[in-house]
């Protein structure tokens, strides 16, 4: 026997009313909370969200920076000393790092059938 | 019983039909499918995966003999659409994951299909070959040229039956004309014309040409750091091949007319939904970036997705959707950990059902949503191995928002986010669903008797 359909998820063209009529209660509304929440963690996050930082980090996607001379000469300056290794976020650009062959992705070799054709 | 007024969502139980994949433990990242696309009679199933593959099925003949199995889709062809490949120029890694697959109409025997990558689209010709010349002159059986000093009697070669085999070959491939990366296909309604859209720029070809394309909407600034918008999706009106439309991250739909002029960067409609400037808040802008638009099979309305909703636009009101609907918005209070993951950046995607009333979407544990525009009814449904029984009717899914749990609801905290439906995708006229679970397909039917 089928569970009645669900209730409510259709909201008129004015807006939030089922959200406004749950926040009536509360003194923030559930985004801000959010918010609050996020900046606390990350009190230096910067303050236009959905601008460039976002943006460019999209249209970026796939870029890889690798110079062979920038290495060599890094390697060469730190004979002795280990070369900095990528931090957890290797797609960003940083001025510091120099990308090193470990550090670049290995290409794929060629693939299998599709297991769906299976 | 309404049975006169069209499939209202309520008359029709979903029930199970197939499922394509492997149940793995753990999933390699090429089978993961990112696009799911019926052709325009319903009888080829298309999907493409983030390895660069397609898989094609065909709905088979209905058999007299099991009725129930109302036309199981079964492989038909499937091939290497893309492969991986690195730009030195730019030094940018191109992946060979297909963002979207479109199927031209059908013309001739054999079948067409756009599929694309970041960077190339490439159009495929899949054809049957139920035939092979038998009895050439010049070589043998083998392939092996023969002697022809040796040859004393000339033959005429015939064509004789072999097993069916179902090619694909790449008749185009349209390369270089993107330096951002595709999201959108859309084939025109003229059938001679396509357009493909990135971040930034939308171009128009004509299938014949490979080595030249119109740009007809370009949003680069002249200087990067003015950034602020980005073309998330793009499609050409079902009917009238000079409308176009191409929604943005700032939630806007931009509709454009190719008669008015050649590059199209003055839209002829603009479509936002004004803010409540009290609720803004550092995720506003983010959970209102559209992740698909798509016209009405009428052409009259367009369906937009969001992080947390889908609305419905009328082409003649601008100033704000005519419906919306709340896909999961118990996600409005997990705003932060869903940006530390990352998972308030998926792209959803959202259809049609054929006669434009009924709209579906999916989100996560792998549970999918449909509105029913009339009724204005939803109900859940999820994707599961365990609901996999032949004709098993799928049972409306709930998810707890706090308080009391009832016994088959699922709290918000329990969700699986990894599981996202995605792509989904609805047959042109009848009640049959494909909907893409990670590296799996399931593909719903409804009820018969």
């Amino acid at each position: 026997m089928a569970a009645p359909l669900g209730t409510g998820a259709f909201t008129e063209e004015t807006g939030q009313e089922k959200q406004d009529a749950q926040e009536k209660d509360r003194a923030v509304p559930p985004e801000r909370a959010e918010e609050a929440k996020l900046k606390a963690k990350y009190p230096n996050l910067g303050q236009k969200p959905g601008g460039s930082d976002f943006l460019m980090k999209r249209l970026q996607k796939g870029q890889k920076y690798f110079d062979s001379g920038d290495y060599n000469m890094a390697k060469a300056k730190m004979k002795n000393k280990q070369l900095p290794s990528a931090g957890p976020d290797k797609n960003l650009v940083t001025g510091d790092h120099i990308p090193t062959p470990q550090d670049l992705p290995q290409r794929k070799s060629s693939l299998v059938t599709s297991k769906l054709a299976g | 019983s309404l049975a006169g007024f069209g499939s209202l969502m309520q008359d029709v139980l979903w029930c199970f039909s197939q499922v394509k994949g492997t149940i793995d433990t753990g999933v390699t990242e090429a089978d993961i499918i990112s696009t799911v696309e019926f052709n325009h009679t319903g009888e080829l199933l298309a999907t493409g995966d983030k390895g660069g593959r397609v898989v094609i099925f065909q709905r088979e003949q209905e058999s007299k003999n099991q009725p129930h199995r109302r036309g199981e889709y079964n492989v038909y062809s499937t091939f290497q659409s893309h492969e991986p490949e690195f730009d030195y120029l730019k030094s940018l890694e191109i992946e060979e994951k297909i963002n979207k697959i479109r199927w031209l109409p059908q013309q001739n025997a054999a079948y067409f299909l756009l599929s694309t990558n970041d960077k190339t689209v490439k159009l495929w010709k899949v054809s049957e070959r139920d035939k092979r010349p038998e009895g050439y002159n010049l070589k043998d059986e083998d392939g092996r040229l023969r002697d022809p000093s040796m040859i004393t009697v000339l033959r005429v070669p015939v064509l004789r039956p072999m097993d069916l085999m179902v090619e694909a070959t790449p008749r185009r491939v349209f390369a270089n004309a993107h330096t951002y990366h595709i999201n959108s296909i859309s084939v025109n309604s003229d059938y001679e014309t396509y357009m493909s859209a990135d971040d930034l720029r939308i171009n128009l070809w004509n299938f014949e040409i490979t080595n030249q394309s119109f740009n007809i909407v370009d949003i680069k600034p002249a200087n990067m750091e003015e950034l602020t918008e980005v073309i998330t999706a793009a499609e050409f009106h079902p009917h009238h091949c000079n409308t176009f439309v191409y929604s943005s991250s700032k939630g806007t739909i931009r509709l454009c007319d190719m008669r008015t002029a050649a590059l199209c960067d003055r839209h002829a409609k603009f479509f936002e939904e004004p803010e409540d400037p009290s609720n803004r808040s550092f995720f506003s802008e983010i959970i209102s970036s559209i992740s698909d638009v798509k016209f009405s099979h009428s052409g009259r309305y367009i369906m937009t997705r969001d992080y947390l909703t889908v609305k419905v636009w009328d082409l003649n009101m601008e100033n704000r959707p005519i419906e919306t609907y709340q896909v999961h918005d118990y996600l409005r209070s997990k705003l932060c950990s869903l940006y530390e993951n990352d998972c308030i950046f998926d792209k959803f995607e959202c259809v049609w059902n054929g006669s434009d009333s009924v709209i579906m979407t999916g989100s996560y544990n792998n549970f999918f949503r449909m509105f029913d525009r009339n009724t204005k009814r939803d109900v859940t449904l999820e994707a599961s191995r365990e609901n996999s029984k032949p004709r098993a009717i799928l049972k409306p899914r709930k998810v707890c928002v706090g308080g009391k749990r009832r016994k088959d609801e699922i709290s918000v905290d329990s969700l699986d986010f990894s599981k996202k439906i995605l792509h989904t995708a609805w047959h042109p006229s009848e009640n049959i669903i494909a909907v893409a679970a990670t590296n799996n397909l399931y593909i719903f039917q409804d009820k018969v008797n």
